[in-house]
C-alpha cells in the first residue's frame, strides 16, 4: 500500500548544494541544517518565498544572497499570499503559452514559528483553503528569535524567552504551544506532517511528498535555536533527536486524512533529558518535569490509541 | 557602488554570491576529519549547517585496507566550529582543535 520512501540512507541525498556558505546563522543553527536539505530535496526549479526571520536576514544580506534558486522575500506577515499569488502568475503564464505547461516548478513557502503561528496565520489560512500548489515549510524555533527571542504561539510551556521571564511571579511562558499542525490539516489539504532534521531522510521524504501532491501542503519542522534555547551549539541534532527520542515532538503525517506515525519511538525517554540541555528550562523544578512528563504519557496513550497500536513506546530511561 | 548602479528592486542577480563572505574567522575551535579513521557514513555532511563539509572525490586507502573512491573534507574558509560534526561522527573520526593565532 505504501510506496516506498525516496530517501533511505545518506548516500540517497543528493550532492549539489543549493544553499551556499558565507550565510550569517549562527554557528550550529539547524535552521541551516533544515534549508540546505530541502533544497537538495526540491532541486533547482524552485522558488522559494520567504517571510522575515532569522533565515531570511542571515541568508540576504545585500547585495549578498546565500539562495541558488529564485528567492523572494516581500514581508512578515505574507509569505502565503506571496506564494499564492506566484503560483497562480505561473498557472497564467503556462495557459497563455508563455512557459510550457509541462514544466515543473516548485513553489515553497518558509517561514518560522512566529511567521506561521501567529502574524502570517491569516495569509496561510487563506492560501489553504483556496488551494494553491504551494508548500508551506515552517521552521519552529519556538520564539521570535531574529529579534531577540520573543515568545510566540509556538513557545511552549514554561520555556524562558525575553516577553515570558523567570522571576518570583512568572515562570516563563503560561501559555500551552498552538498546535499549528493540526489546525493547519483541519482545513483538509491533500498533505501535512511534522518532522525533525534529526531524522534526515523522514524529513526529506516529507519534503518530497509536499512537493508532488496536487495542492498545498504543510511540513512542520522543529528547529533547535542555540541561541534562544541556551544550549551547547554542538548540541543541535542531538537535542533534535531527543524531542523525538522524549515524545516530545512525534513525526507524523497525514496523506489524504490517512494519519501516520512515521518515527516509531519503541523505548521512550524522560523529558529530563530534553530540559536538562537547555538554559531557558533550566529554572524548572523536579515536580514541574514530572507534570511535565505526566503529560507526554498521556499524549503518547492518544496517539497510540489513534494509531491504533504501540508507536511511541513506554517511558524506560 | 551608488543606487543608481544597482539592479531594479533590490534584486540580487547572483545566485549564491554569499560565497565570497568567509566566515571561518568565527571559529575557535576547528574540527579535523581523520581521514583514517573517516567510514564515510556522511553524517557530518548531512548536518553541517554552512555547508562547510564536501565530498570529495579523492580516492583514499585506509591503513586497515579499506578502499574509498572520495574523501570528505571540511571548508576552513567556512566552517565556524559549532562542534555538530564532531557530535553527529559515532566513529570518533573528527579532532576538536583549538584554534591559535
Ligand atoms: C510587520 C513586522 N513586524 C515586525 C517585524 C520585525 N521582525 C523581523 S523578524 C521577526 C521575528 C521573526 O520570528 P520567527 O517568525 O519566529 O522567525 P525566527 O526569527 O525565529 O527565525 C520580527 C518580529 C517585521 N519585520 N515586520
Ligand atoms: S538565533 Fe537561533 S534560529 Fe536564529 S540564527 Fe541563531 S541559532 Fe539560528
Ligand atoms: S564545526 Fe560546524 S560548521 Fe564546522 S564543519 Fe563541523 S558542522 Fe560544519
Ligand atoms: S561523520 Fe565521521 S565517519 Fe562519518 S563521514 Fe563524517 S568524519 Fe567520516
Ligand atoms: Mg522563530
Amino acid at each position: 500500500m505504501m510506496a516506498k520512501p525516496f530517501f533511505r540512507t545518506v548516500y540517497d541525498v543528493p550532492r549539489e548544494e543549493y544553499l551556499a556558505p558565507g550565510h550569517g546563522l549562527c554557528a550550529g543553527c539547524t535552521a541551516g541544517t533544515i534549508v540546505k536539505l530541502l533544497l537538495k530535496v526540491a532541486g533547482p526549479n524552485t522558488i522559494v518565498v520567504n517571510a522575515t526571520g532569522c533565515v531570511e536576514v542571515s541568508t540576504t544580506p545585500f547585495p549578498y544572497t546565500s539562495w541558488k534558486v529564485p528567492w523572494i522575500h516581500v514581508a512578515f506577515e505574507n509569505a502565503a499570499a506571496v506564494a499564492s499569488g506566484i503560483e497562480s502568475a505561473l498557472k497564467a503564464l503556462k495557459a497563455k503559452g508563455v512557459l510550457d505547461p509541462s514544466k515543473k516548478i516548485n513553489i515553497i513557502a518558509l517561514a518560522g514559528d512566529g511567521g506561521t503561528y501567529d502574524i502570517g496565520f491569516q495569509a496561510l489560512s487563506g492560501m489553504l483553503e483556496r488551494g494553491h500548489k504551494v508548500m508551506y515549510v515552517l521552521y519552529d524555533n519556538e520564539a521570535y528569535m531574529n529579534t531577540g527571542i520573543q515568545r510566540s504561539g509556538g513557545t511552549p510551556v514554561y520555556a524562558w524567552t525575553t516577553t515570558t521571564p523567570v522571576g518570583k511571579i512568572l515562570k516563563g511562558k503560561i501559555q500551552q504551544k498552538k498546535p499549528i499542525a493540526e489546525i493547519v490539516a483541519a482545513h483538509r489539504i491533500p498533505y501535512v506532517a511534522t518532522a525533525n532534521p534529526g531524522y534526515f531522510a523522514d524529513m526529506m521524504n516529507k519534503f518530497k511528498k509536499g512537493l508532488e501532491v496536487d495542492g498545498p501542503s504543510f511540513v512542520h519542522v522543529i528547529q533547535p535555536c542555540t541561541t534562544g534555547w541556551k544550549f551547547d551549539p554542538r548540541y543541535g541534532i542531538v537535542l533534535a533527536r531527543l524531542a523525538t527520542e522524549t515524545g516530545l515532538w512525534i513525526n507524523w503525517e497525514q496523506e489524504e486524512g490517512q494519519f501516520r506515525v512515521t518515527v516509531t519511538v519503541p523505548r521512550r525517554k524522560h523529558v529530563r533529558h530534553y530540559f536538562e540541555l537547555q538554559g531557558r528550562f533550566s529554572h524548572l523544578t523536579p515536580e514541574e518535569i514530572e507534570a511535565i512528563q505526566k503529560e507526554v504519557d498521556l499524549e503518547a496513550d492518544r496517539i497510540n490509541k489513534l494509531v491504533g497500536r504501540t508507536v511511541i513506546g513506554p517511558l524506560v530511561e | 557602488m551608488g543606487w543608481k548602479e544597482l539592479p531594479r528592486g533590490g534584486s540580487i542577480l547572483e545566485p549564491g554570491n554569499s560565497e565570497s563572505r568567509y566566515t571561518g574567522d568565527w571559529r575557535t575551535f576547528k574540527p579535523v576529519i581523520k581521514q583514517d579513521k573517516c567510514t564515510r557514513c556522511l553524517r557530518c555532511w548531512i548536518v553541517c549547517p554552512e555547508p562547510a563539509i564536501y565530498i570529495i572525490d579523492k580516492p583514499y586507502a585506509t591503513s586497515s585496507g579499506r578502499q574509498f573512491k572520495f574523501s570528505v573534507e571540511v571548508n576552513y574558509d567556512y566552517c565556524k566550529g559549532c562542534g555538530m560534526c564532531v557530535e553527529e561522527c559515532e566513529p570518533k573520526a573528527i579532532d576538536w582543535v583549538e584554534e591559535e593565532k
